[in-house]
């Protein structure tokens, strides 16, 4: 199953389609020749429903997935994602239904919006939730957006610098860039967390917030949340919450409470909506009560006489994209919410740290943990093997991993981990998926002294081996071109 | 396992959480098993009307096509659907190929030379756009966008650069159009932005216009129907430096606005400058073919505070939604979605145009999508129209006010004459 | 690991070589900015003409794990560019302080504080290597 399939274009034959279309009944108009396009579509190709279903089954059996095998990958939370989510999402009443139908027309899916708002407010401790963003980074985009929104409408006009921590993911000073604010970095202490001293030194009067993910990049809880949130708070900024290893505390803490202003969540890790490839995710946003007029909007409100209706927050910056978020994405994290209640969410906090620390402390004596403490969700590992060769790096342990039939961790990230091995296990994985990766990880480590050449070597059994990713980047081909294509092939 | 971690009980792996914010109440309603949770679940899906239970009128930027029965067979493919993003190609190289197929079918369908990955959808490509004109033509902050690009992407841009010094305008005035826009362009201007078919269901030719924009040194931005480039020209063709568009009606469900996918296609010369994911081919170390995300350095995990966008996801399962709907078209199916759509909408129109009191305002040509004046509110006449299972038109009450009473109908390959019939009876007897 | 410093050239703190022909300056990127780097797939230089200030940024270099600004250590007139480089990044790698030369810059006078080739070997073992 592993073979070369060909491109979609390579296996079109003149004549045939694979869609089943109405005749025309009515009338033919005329069409206004000068505005036709010339080419007839020819580059287009033509193949019989058969053939296109087979040709994707065949691609698709060339991917690694959640349903075919486990991901320890940092950062991600690749979680079981439960199929009754994928049902949710397609009765017709969610699946067929216009964004712009009248309101009375849609009370069902207004209602799900609503009631989602008001889950995800309760979980985090924040009075207000919009679903308007499309992903996590959408929602730092108007995380930061409604920051400056609200120092501006106080007269505020010189907070011009977001502090944001030397591990944080590349998002968080690419979203300060797009709102033209500063990007101010703070270091991290000895322990993982926010170097104090640093950040007392670096708030000040300009400072229009800190984006802070708790749990941090390298898995750790900052035990020093409270006193972060209040030294911002003093210069009058505010905390931005980066929802990403949000699924640690379920239960456990409610950011709201922790001090957060204003946060992101990530449906897509958190709350189980797949992660399809790459996308679609969604980034629902909470916030507190002063920040609430500017959230983005539509939001869900409920009526007087019980029902729901679309409406702006007052002062709000606006709308993040068309119509209202990524609904299906918000069937599936309500039907999520609704299968487990508040005692199941904090399972499945309490046995994602659980597996990240079982793992942990099985694998940390040969792979160093970056910094020794008691994990949550997640554990940043090093793979600097004793007695390895020195030109093993963290990368051929990766590879080495996709021949055992694991998905490689999250690798040399956070940024501040030299050889950084980043692994989330998620609590939907068995202890005995845990103990086949402990010992495949430990059996990495005996190759890597042993015999590292099947290190370097690796992938041996995937689809592809390692690919050349320089020659990808200088002579981009970037679409189907035979003769590109051929020039590849002959090299 | 706790013993193995070292502690006693699952609560001691949280000392790290401040006691006194530790383990908080959730009240949140009791959890269900799978059979209650469906029930509760139809109940609310069954409250909502929609494109199956109903014969739908309503478009605006969302639009009941058809989405051929493996679409979601392939979407349902755990193999696809609960994939990580593709950074290992070793093992990603479904995803990646779908992408790629993704760009070569959108590059052929649109006549542009390039496609990313995709964005959230179409009001964030043309977003996206905007902010990449203003780093390819560096030192113009002025945007122009015309009246009659759809008023929600016109919103989502101004939430997008209103934190940037850039002026966005040309849409002002109600009822104007491409010609007030280009009049905007000067040499403080980045990017001129115009949608055809428009808001109003009008057909542009635009031939010329990008040569008199970049004559300017502005770049022309063109948000296009994917379903009407079966049949009409191409932004390609016209020239254009940037094409954009909702993706949703190549075989994605109308899902209440989301998720939905954002196309976006531009020269080969910017590559460098687009934001997004992109897909490229390359050699693995046996010479084998292989597909690979590639010039990753402009995105923000490794561009960080210097990168122009912060997208980290794309919409890949819509996308790959999109590319399965392309091939089963194919050639003759793409053209013929189109022609039927077109016809049947002009059919439609011709039909209402008969009716006392009712005219087609849309100027000159028009696709699937068209204005009506109306005799009475469109409250009234949509309320009329649902008490015989019909979802009527876009109320234009709000967006173009200086209309007096009209809506916006929309007309696909999936209404029949007799539906349409069906709508001319209605609007008659009001 | 060592790196090529030519005696004769002055270097940036952000990895840059500047080198005296005639009345021109001759501008390019270290052995240790490639090596650490990587594979350069692209890169953005300003167009003959052009002026550039010390310290600020003059163009972007790519490799398929890093991208970087390129930052002016004189000011000036930009007089040539390294035209090759367009097609082919290849020789920046290969030979960062020949073939691989990224712009030619005639002089305004402003400059950025220049380490000699000894002060810059020290520079580049500080961070590290």
């Amino acid at each position: 199953m592993n073979t070369y399939e060909p491109h979609i274009y390579e296996l079109s034959t003149p004549g045939k389609h694979g869609a089943s279309l109405p005749m025309l009944d009515v009338p033919e108009s005329t069409l206004p020749a000068d505005l036709l396009r010339q080419d007839g579509l020819a580059d287009f190709p033509e193949l019989t429903e058969p053939e296109v279903v087979r040709h994707y089954t065949r691609i698709s059996q060339r991917n690694y997935s959640v349903d075919t095998g486990y991901y320890p990958l940092g950062s991600c939370t690749m979680k079981w994602n439960p199929k009754l989510n994928e049902e949710a999402a397609r009765m017709a009443g969610f699946a067929a239904a216009h964004p712009l139908q009248d309101a009375a027309d849609a009370q069902g899916a207004l209602q799900l919006i609503y009631e989602l708002q008001e889950y995800l407010g309760e979980i985090a401790g924040f009075p207000a939730v919009s679903l308007q963003p499309a992903a996590g980074a959408h929602g730092e985009f108007a995380g930061i957006l409604v920051f400056r929104a609200y120092h501006l409408d106080r007269g505020d006009h010189d907070r011009v610098e977001v502090l944001v921590p030397t591990s944080a993911h590349g998002t968080n000073p690419a979203t300060a860039a797009m709102t033209g604010l500063k990007v101010v970095e703070v270091k991290g202490d000895a322990r993982g967390n926010v170097d104090l001293d640093d950040l007392r030194a670096k708030v000040s009067p300009r400072t229009a917030g800190m984006m802070l993910t708790n749990p941090n990049t390298l898995g750790l809880f900052d035990e020093q949340i409270v006193e972060i949130c209040e030294i911002v708070h003093s210069v009058g900024g505010l905390m931005y919450g980066d929802g990403a290893n949000f699924n640690a505390i379920l239960g456990i803490a409610k950011p709201g409470e922790l001090g957060f202003d204003f946060m992101h969540y990530n449906l897509h890790k958190t709350f189980s909506t797949p992660h399809g490839g790459g996308g679609p995710g969604s980034g629902a946003v909470g916030c507190s009560a002063a920040l609430a007029p500017f959230l983005p909007g539509p939001v869900v409100v409920k009526n007087a006489d019980g029902s729901y209706a679309l409406a702006n927050p007052e002062k709000a910056i606006g709308r993040m994209k068309a119509f209202h978020g990524n609904f299906g994405m918000l069937v599936r994290a309500w039907t999520y919410i609704r299968t487990l209640g508040a005692a199941g969410l904090r399972e499945v906090s309490e046995m994602a740290v659980l597996n990240a620390n079982y793992v942990r402390v099985k694998l940390k004596d040969v792979y160093p943990q970056a910094i020794d403490r008691i994990c949550m969700h997640e554990s940043v590992l090093k793979g600097q093997i004793a007695g390895a060769p020195k030109d093993v790096r963290t990368l051929d342990i990766a590879k080495r991993l996709i021949d055992y039939g694991f998905h490689p961790p999250t690798i040399y990230f956070p940024l501040i981990v030299s050889e950084a091995l980043m692994i989330e296990p998620t609590e939907t994985e068995s202890k005995q998926t845990l103990d086949v990766f402990i010992d495949t990880m430990l059996q990495i480590a005996r190759e890597a002294v042993e015999t590292p050449e099947l290190l370097h070597a690796a992938p041996t059994t995937a689809p592809v081996r390692r690919v050349d990713e320089v020659r990808a980047a200088r002579q981009p081909i970037l679409r189907y071109d035979r003769e590109a294509i051929a020039r590849v092939r002959s090299e | 396992m706790l013993q193995a971690v070292g502690v006693a009980d699952t609560a001691d792996l949280f000392v790290d959480v401040p006691a006194a914010k530790r383990f908080p109440t959730l009240n949140l309603p009791a959890p269900l098993s799978e059979p209650e949770l469906v029930r509760e679940l139809l109940a609310l899906s069954g409250q909502n009307a929609n494109a199956h239970s109903h014969t739908i009128f309503l478009g605006a930027g969302a639009y009941n096509h058809f989405v051929p029965a493996a679409v979601d067979q392939i979407l349902r493919r755990g193999e696809f659907y609960t994939a990580y993003t593709p950074y290992q190609p070793e093992i990603s190289q479904g995803t990646l190929q779908s992408i790629f197929e993704y760009q070569s079918l959108i590059t052929s369908l649109t006549g542009m030379e390039i496609a990313n990955a995709s964005h959230y959808d179409g009001a964030t490509a043309l977003a996206e756009a905007a902010i990449m004109a203003l780093n390819v033509v560096r030192g113009r902050r002025k945007i122009v966008v015309a009246r009659n690009v759809n008023p929600q992407y016109r919103a989502v841009l101004r939430t997008y650069l209103q934190a940037l010094d850039v002026t966005i305008t040309g849409d002002e005035t109600p009822g104007t159009g491409v010609a007030e826009a280009l009049a905007q362009v000067d040499d403080q201007t980045a990017l001129v932005i115009l949608q055809s078919p428009d808001f109003m269901g009008q057909i542009h030719d635009l031939r010329g216009v990008a040569e008199q924009v970049q004559a300017q040194g502005a770049l022309l931005c063109l948000h296009f129907d994917p379903i009407a480039l079966g049949l009409f020209q191409t932004p390609g063709q016209v020239g254009a430096d940037i094409a954009t568009a909702e993706g949703q009606p190549l075989g994605i469900g109308l899902n209440f606005g989301g998720p939905y996918l954002g196309i976006f296609t531009t020269k080969q010369k910017h590559v460098h400058k687009i934001a997004g994911r992109i897909v490229g081919i390359t050699k693995d170390v046996d010479g084998q073919l292989a597909y690979v995300l590639t010039l990753r350095a402009r995105e923000q995990d490794i561009r960080r505070e210097r990168a122009t966008s912060n997208i980290c996801t794309n919409q890949a399962l819509m996308a790959l939604a999109s590319t399965v709907y392309m091939s089963l078209m194919g050639k003759q199916g793409m053209r013929r979605v189109a022609e039927l759509c077109y016809h049947r909408a002009h059919y439609a129109a011709a039909e209402i145009a008969k009716l006392p009191g009712y005219r087609v305002i849309t100027p000159g040509t028009f696709f699937k999508e068209f204005a009506v004046a109306l005799p009475r509110p469109a409250a009234e006449i949509n309320a009329a129209l649902r008490s015989q299972g019909i979802i009527g038109g876009y109320d234009l009450a709000s967006d173009e006010p200086q209309l007096g009473n009209a809506m916006l109908l929309a007309v696909t390959e999936m209404t029949s004459k007799a539906d349409i019939d069906r709508l001319v009876g209605v609007l008659g007897g009001m | 690991m060592s790196y090529n410093v030519p005696a004769e050239l002055r270097y940036s703190k952000s990895d840059e070589w500047v080198r005296v022909e005639g009345d021109e300056l001759v501008i390019g990127i270290t052995d240790f900015a490639q090596d650490q780097l990587g594979d350069i797939v692209y890169i953005e230089l300003p167009k003959v003409g052009a002026l550039i200030t010390p310290g600020e940024s003059f163009g972007v270099i790519e490799s398929v794990k890093a991208s970087s600004d390129l930052y002016a250590p004189v000011g000036g007139e930009v007089v040539a560019v390294n035209g090759d480089l367009e097609a082919s990044q290849e020789p920046i790698n290969r030979d960062p302080y020949g073939e691989g030369w990224l712009i030619r810059v005639r002089p305004s006078g402003a400059e950025e504080e220049l380490l000699d080739a000894a002060a810059y070997t020290a520079f580049c073992e500080e961070r590290g290597h």
